[in-house]
């Protein structure tokens, strides 16, 4: 160890990541975050520039660590939910949705059609506001300001919907193990038609705004550019690996919550750099919007919640009237459910890509293991890899492509 | 079982003796941990399993030794086939080979389990604590790792728990 390291309080155990022009002093160490407007949260970058040139980049994380999945194993399986809410705070459905997936795979609970519809229609809006975030939010960090006052505009009728089904625009904890917390409310169909009405409009004045813009161009292509193999083996998933060309989707490739029922195409690109993803995630919101139009269209009747009394609490109204339900009701509500020795592994497409739950069940009411396999974090470990050989001022666009939401990787 | 997996797991239980669990139609192969490497680069290579979606680790204290688990996703996108990979180690410092080599992104990963668990891989080529502090003391995923809390602060202890408190003070 020389006495560089030492006086140099940036390069704290990280030594061997950078090059040795970096301890000679050739090439600048300059420290990007964590707090900095344009990383999307706490992400902290370590820079190595040669000029403006970035040399090489290491990503530092864990500045927003919750331990959430060390709190989730001091709580039953129905009460751990909401702390997923607040892994992703971008997508808070998709996160309960894949937790009860793996919930109801680990104790083999049935969901009713209608419930299934409900969550598919809930996650395609959710994908659709959090990719409004992005499109707003990464286009603000090349300068385009107005696209984000619009975004948000129509971020505010999304989650208005969240708020009406299930009382709070974004710690929903709207879908249950079994199904969901309760039935939509009458208004929820106008609603949700309504935005089907006024988003594709919307979705193209947004592209009259950025998509021919040269300006926008000019930041965005041949940027960060990663091959399709490189994808593939850095596990990079969702938009930016079918930016490279890959049609892989886990709506298609491994069907969740009936899916498999609706028609819709995945949106891939060729170029693989931040333009082919923006051009790819704008075409998902409008395939999400025609998801949402069939799941309504073909909306079931019936029953919310899954009949089983053993993990699925009975409706209010039978408590007064049944011994039975009062018993389920007393149990679950004090003990929880037993799940069986058996782990699962689950995963669903969130905005940003594949979201895994690995869950495991030692035959008591606690999860005796979760963990998340989160889509940010996976592919923040390609940052150094996009981002070699730009300038500084494309790291923003680079980490806006990525969409990375830093709760999601720190958890 | 898909017939598709069924080339990929016979291989693994011929040729290192690995057993199958099979639960709620999920595969996952139990193998020695010195021949975890091998079992990767042989379903990487042989089989086109190209992506590793997830690694992640499991305490089993006080109940049960081996004392840690190790639990890899591997993903065939050619097929579309996942197939787990389990492996068990013993001693409270437990270490493995790294399976970096083969993919790469089991660098963060690995430098997660090292963070959360306290389990060194062998040759890694980076393992630094990843979401705790750089000098945190202890593994906080560990089952003997207490769940912290913070105590609430009122008027009449607002001074007491202050001195307490982990931040620098004027």
């Amino acid at each position: 160890m020389d006495g560089r390291e030492q006086q140099d309080p940036l390069l704290d155990g990280m030594t061997h990541l950078v090059s040795s022009r970096a301890l000679t002093g050739e090439t600048m160490l300059l420290n990007m975050g964590p707090q900095h407007p344009s990383t999307h949260g706490v992400l902290r970058l370590l820079l190595e520039l040669d000029g403006e040139i970035v040399v090489n980049c290491v990503p530092d994380i864990g500045f927003l660590h919750t331990g959430v999945e060390k709190n989730m194993e001091a709580k039953n399986y129905q009460k751990a939910e909401v702390m997923t809410d607040r892994l992703d705070y971008m997508n808070p459905i998709g996160n309960n949705l894949v937790y009860c997936l793996a919930l109801e795979k680990l104790v083999d609970l049935d969901v009713p059609p209608r419930a299934q519809f409900l969550r598919v229609i809930l996650t395609e809006l959710t994908r659709v506001q959090s990719h409004l975030v992005w499109i707003g939010t990464s286009a603000l960090d090349l300068a385009a300001m107005s696209v984000f006052l619009y975004s948000f505009r129509e971020r505010e009728m999304i989650l208005d919907i969240f708020e009406l089904v299930s009382g709070q625009r974004m710690m929903t904890t709207y879908i249950r193990p079994g199904g969901l917390w309760r039935d939509v409310p009458v208004e929820f169909e106008d609603a949700v038609r309504n935005v089907l009405k006024v988003m594709p409009g919307r979705i193209d004045e947004y592209e009259s705004l950025l998509t021919k813009n040269p300006l926008f161009l000019d930041r965005t292509r041949k940027i960060g550019i990663i091959s399709a193999e490189d994808c593939v083996r850095w596990g990079l998933t969702g938009p930016v690996i079918r930016a490279t060309g890959v049609a892989y989707d886990l709506r298609k490739a491994r069907p969740y919550s009936g899916y498999e029922q609706f028609d819709f195409d995945i949106p891939t690109h060729t170029d693989g750099d931040v333009y082919a993803r923006y051009l790819v995630r704008v075409e998902e919101m409008r395939q999400s919007l025609s998801i949402i139009q069939q799941a309504l269209d073909r909306l079931p009747t019936g029953p919310i919640r899954s009949n089983n009394r053993k993990f699925v609490p009975p409706p209010r109204s039978e408590l007064g009237t049944s011994m039975e339900a009062l018993i389920h009701h007393f149990k679950l509500w004090t003990e929880g459910f037993n799940a069986p020795k058996g782990s699962v592994y689950v995963a669903v497409e969130s905005p940003r890509g594949e979201l895994g739950v690995y869950l495991e069940g030692d035959g008591g009411p606690k999860p005796y293991r979760v963990h998340f396999r989160t889509p940010s974090f996976v592919n923040l470990q390609a940052m150094p890899l996009m981002s070699r050989g730009h300038f500084v001022a494309d790291l923003v666009g680079i980490i806006g492509s990525i969409d990375v939401v830093l709760g999601d990787a720190d958890r | 079982m898909d017939e598709k997996l069924k080339p990929a797991v016979s291989a693994m239980i011929d040729g290192l003796e690995a057993t199958l669990i099979e639960f709620r139609d999920q595969i996952s192969m139990v193998v020695a941990p010195e021949k975890i490497v091998e079992a990767c680069r042989i379903l990487h290579d042989n089989f086109h399993f190209d992506m590793l979606l997830d690694e992640t680790a499991v305490d089993y204290w006080p109940q049960e030794t081996p004392r840690f688990n190790i639990i890899y996703q591997v993903y065939s996108m050619k097929e579309n086939l996942i197939i787990g990979l389990r492996t068990s180690l013993v001693g409270i410092h437990p270490h493995i080979q790294t399976i970096e080599g083969i993919y790469p992104n089991a660098n963060w990963h690995e430098r997660e389990i090292w963070d959360m668990f306290g389990i060194y891989f062998d040759g890694h080529s980076d393992l630094r604590r990843i979401l705790m502090p750089h000098g945190w003391e202890g593994f906080p995923l560990r089952k003997d790792y207490p769940l912290g809390y913070e105590e609430v602060q009122f008027t009449f202890n607002s001074d007491e728990i202050n001195l307490h408190k982990p931040y620098a003070k004027e």
